[in-house]
């Protein structure tokens, strides 16, 4: 039966390192054209979820408008956002961005349950809720659910960077902002379409992960995770998110199968780190990431 | 004597680097030393103590903090965890071989700045975001090795109960006594640092953070430099972490999670970077403001808000309050608190002439 726990193991860390690719990938999409560093992805996902949960449990709307209320509300945000916050801090230190998006994170993690009250609440997808048992291995739904939405997500976006005009336009611009002006892109709108996409991602995001373990503050502890899966893929790369979610994924499942039970549990908020700062002691850029690296 | 200077004339390299410039800097400084040992222990009563307590020891922690952010451009987002370095040091001595706190408090400090250079060591490789990503794994790290190793944090849920430090056969334990207690350390971090920041060391960080190549050039050697920097920080933070458990009479990792990190970091931003009388204000500011939070809404916010949940609403109000600080001063005003304060003494300085 060994081997039938790692195997187990295995598949749930992918699927869960699939769903952890799409919050991630907000990240990378961010960091990829316009260089800020957004501490705040995993608030985001929690508040687009705080949303959807509350119009739907509190004021009785249907899934899908609960759903387009949510979308609504981060596309304006991050419009909004991008244009107040964002654009006057163009060209400060990256300290400066860091501490900005984690001012905003504060902000969500005080005004979500301000609005929407603090009790955990579900998402209900249409989808059932027993396990597929497959032989011997049992996989939730919710988990495939998440795992689908994640590739299908990441392939149309592979698509919108490498065919599309305005995709090859943000690649343009996360290159050099003052060439892509010169080039006649507008860069000033790929940075609020940039931050819209980051806000599409987030309420899948949110969605995925919120109707897995239910609505509240502590979805936002997804953001820490984002870390160790950006680093360890390559912050600007998107097949390097997947493999990175991936990784995390396993790792975590693994180190919560076999040692959480000599050491006591919370070995899988730790595992992710290690192998992250090992990472970056090695190779900075990871996995996909493109080596370039201010070296002092 | 209380006169202020129309302009800068200094001639001489000793008058551009003395401490106070002015003499009216020197009666300032020995006036708030008085006021603050003299003045407020006889007048204040308990309550109000504890809040200065409070305050003193965060002021500690922002100016460390300060010479790794604001002066010498490296971020950490893993102060809190060195703190609970110093804390759980401090509890150990204390508790195990009955050190009394003036061994404890610097022996707190000395193992945090032996693990903040270790964090630090990243920094010699990578910078900007990298370097904050590799402090928050070091925060996530320290915190769980903690809650795991029976050894250091022993005890029922890794927390260790601390002795009330003692002076000369006397237990300090009212608030007014450990007042005393609190109050010259962290008048001592003060000074260290106004002198710290002015002498070599001091300019060899600020070089580092305006042009790290440059200060290469000019004969810095920048990675000693920036793990000098990681220790100092991390030194102050662990004498933080000590004052805290002195302070609360326990030490508990929980004391010391991601949100106190950050915490410290707005009182940088908040205060201003790089500047010593910024971090204090930022502590003084970020120790004051769920207070008045708290006293704002007791009195007007419970005519809106349903008593049963008027503890939450003030958690989720100094979240958002917070946050919206910090945004606002990062976008408005990036040099903080010290920057208006600068801005109304100079609008004095040629008053009523300002033109």
């Amino acid at each position: 039966m060994q081997w039938q726990f790692f195997i187990e193991l295995v598949t749930n860390g992918v699927l869960t390192g699939l769903m952890y690719a799409l919050v991630a990938v907000g990240f990378v999409l961010i960091y990829k054209s316009t260089d800020a560093i957004n501490f705040a992805q995993g608030e985001f996902c929690m508040f687009a979820a705080i949303i959807v949960a509350g119009f739907l449990n509190l004021y009785g709307f249907p899934l899908w408008a609960a759903i387009a209320a949510a979308l609504l509300f981060m596309l304006v945000f991050n419009w909004g956002l991008e244009r107040v916050v964002l654009r006057p801090m163009i060209g400060r230190p990256v300290v400066a961005i860091i501490m900005a998006t984690i001012g905003l994170a504060l902000i969500f993690r005080g005004l979500g349950p301000l609005v929407f009250g603090a009790e955990t609440q579900p998402i209900p997808l249409p989808i059932p809720d027993q396990p597929i048992v497959w032989g011997p291995f049992f996989v939730s739904p919710i988990d495939l659910l998440g795992g689908g939405i994640s590739i299908a997500f990441m392939a149309v976006f592979g698509w919108f960077f490498m065919k599309s005009r305005k995709g090859v336009a943000m690649r343009a611009v996360a290159d050099s902002h003052q060439v892509s002006m010169a080039m006649g892109i507008n860069v000033e709108r790929y940075f609020v379409l940039a931050w819209m996409l980051a806000g599409f991602v987030a309420l899948l995001g949110g969605l995925v992960w919120g109707s897995a373990i239910g609505v509240d503050t502590q979805l936002a502890q997804l953001g820490l995770k984002v870390f160790p899966v950006v680093i360890l893929g390559g912050l600007d790369s998107i097949v390097g998110v997947i493999v990175g979610g991936i990784i995390v994924g396993v790792v975590e499942a693994i180190s919560a199968g076999y040692i959480d039970p000599y050491v006591g549990g919370g070995t899988k908020d730790f595992t992710p780190y290690v192998l992250m700062i090992i990472v970056l002691m090695i190779r900075p850029y990871g996995i996909f990431g493109k080596p370039i690296i201010e070296r002092i | 004597m209380f006169h202020r200077e129309s302009g800068y004339f200094k001639t001489s390299y000793k008058a551009d680097m003395a401490l106070y410039p002015l003499p009216i800097g020197k009666v300032a400084a020995t006036g708030f030393v008085l006021l603050f040992l003299v003045v407020a222990p006889t007048v204040l009563d308990e309550y109000y103590l504890s809040i200065i307590n409070i305050a003193a020891i965060a002021v500690v922690g922002a100016l460390g903090l300060n010479i790794l952010l604001g002066y010498t451009g490296q971020i950490s987002i893993g102060h809190a965890a060195f703190m609970s370095v110093g804390a759980y040091t401090a509890a150990n001595f204390a508790v195990h071989f009955d050190m009394p706190f003036w061994v404890t408090l610097p022996a707190g400090g000395l193992m945090a700045a032996a693990i903040g250079t270790l964090v630090g060591l990243p920094s010699l490789r990578v910078k900007g975001l990298y370097l904050a990503i590799a402090t928050l794994a070091a925060q996530f790290i320290i915190e769980w090795v903690l809650n795991h190793t029976p050894l250091i944090s022993g005890g029922v849920q890794a927390s260790i109960e601390m002795p009330r430090p003692v002076f000369f056969g006397n237990v300090l334990n009212t608030q007014s006594e450990l007042y005393f207690f609190i109050l010259p350390v962290t008048i001592v971090a003060i000074i260290a640092t106004m002198n710290l920041v002015r002498s070599r060391i001091g300019r060899a960080f600020v070089a580092i953070r305006d042009q790290d190549i440059a200060a290469e050039i000019i004969g810095i050697n920048v990675y000693r430099y920036k793990l000098l920097a990681f220790a100092i920080s991390s030194f102050y933070a662990g004498v933080t972490g000590v004052l805290y458990t002195y302070y609360f009479g326990i030490a508990n990792y929980e004391a010391f999670q991601l949100p106190i990190s950050i915490d410290y970091l707005a009182m940088c931003i908040i205060g201003g970077l790089g500047s010593v009388l910024g971090s204090i204000f930022g502590a003084v500011f970020i120790t004051l403001l769920p207070i008045v939070i708290r006293v704002f809404m007791e009195t007007v916010g419970v005519l809106f808000v349903d008593g049963v949940y008027l503890a939450q609403v003030i958690a989720q109000m100094r979240l958002i309050l917070f946050g919206g600080l910090i945004i606002f001063f990062l976008v408005v005003e990036p040099e903080g608190l010290n920057k208006l304060w600068r801005n109304i003494r100079n609008y004095f300085r040629v008053w009523p002439f300002s033109y």
